[in-house]
């Protein structure tokens, strides 16, 4: 699993069968100084989260065990929703994500 | 299965049930001499650990969803020991009684 930070959603009408109402969210994932870290992608939400909110998420074939259907082509689902992440003590600030502008 | 330093903690109230219950804590993997070697990432600790530990990790679905129990757990990255000391052919590589404390960076100074 791996932090990440919700930046956008994605709206698809054409699904492969089981993904239907599955929400689909653009995140980017961060390292432990709350950084950017690697490419954004896009993942399912398993949890009710929305932009600007600070998540974990899982990838490769665990992420289709985080969707109501499993047998589903999916590699990468948000599995919760993160209150807070400290590091050595000090916090990742989650503030900044949720009033940075969202991209 | 990899080495990593425990680096921090995560708090989330609202997770896939799957998780709930289950510590997670912020992992930097590194090699046995403390140079960091992947992405940074969360982690089901089963082993009570703590910041500051070197831990032993399992990055595979199969044996993580064995480890707790849910055929249907979304999760793989587990911690599944804690370091004591890690040889490198005759010479300690990593001692973790003589370990130096982690900087804010994850690295140890």
């Amino acid at each position: 699993m791996y932090l990440a930070r919700v930046i956008g959603r994605v709206v698809v009408t054409q699904v492969y069968p089981g993904l239907e109402g599955v929400a689909l969210q653009w995140i980017q994932p961060l390292d432990e100084r709350g950084e950017d870290m690697g490419e954004a992608l896009v993942a399912c939400a398993a949890i009710a989260s929305g932009p600007g909110d600070f998540v974990h998420y899982v990838d490769g074939r665990e992420g289709a065990l985080a969707c109501p259907e499993t047998y589903v082509p999916v590699d990468a689902a948000i599995t919760g929703f993160i209150e807070e992440a400290a590091v050595l003590g000090e916090t990742i600030d989650r503030v900044r994500y949720l009033t940075e502008e969202v991209r | 299965m990899f080495l990593a330093d425990v680096v921090g903690t995560v708090v989330s109230p609202v997770q896939t049930p799957a998780l709930d219950g289950q510590t997670l804590l912020l992992l930097r993997p590194v090699t046995p001499d403390g140079r960091p070697t992947a992405k940074t990432r969360v982690a089901v600790d089963r082993v009570q650990a703590g910041v500051g530990d070197r831990v032993l990790v399992l990055d595979e679905g199969n044996g993580g969803r064995q480890i707790l129990g849910d055929p249907k757990a979304p999760v793989k990255t587990i911690i599944i020991g804690v370091v004591d000391y890690v040889e490198k052919g005759e010479e300690l590589a990593y001692d973790h009684t003589n370990a130096l404390p982690l900087t804010k960076l994850g690295e140890r100074s």
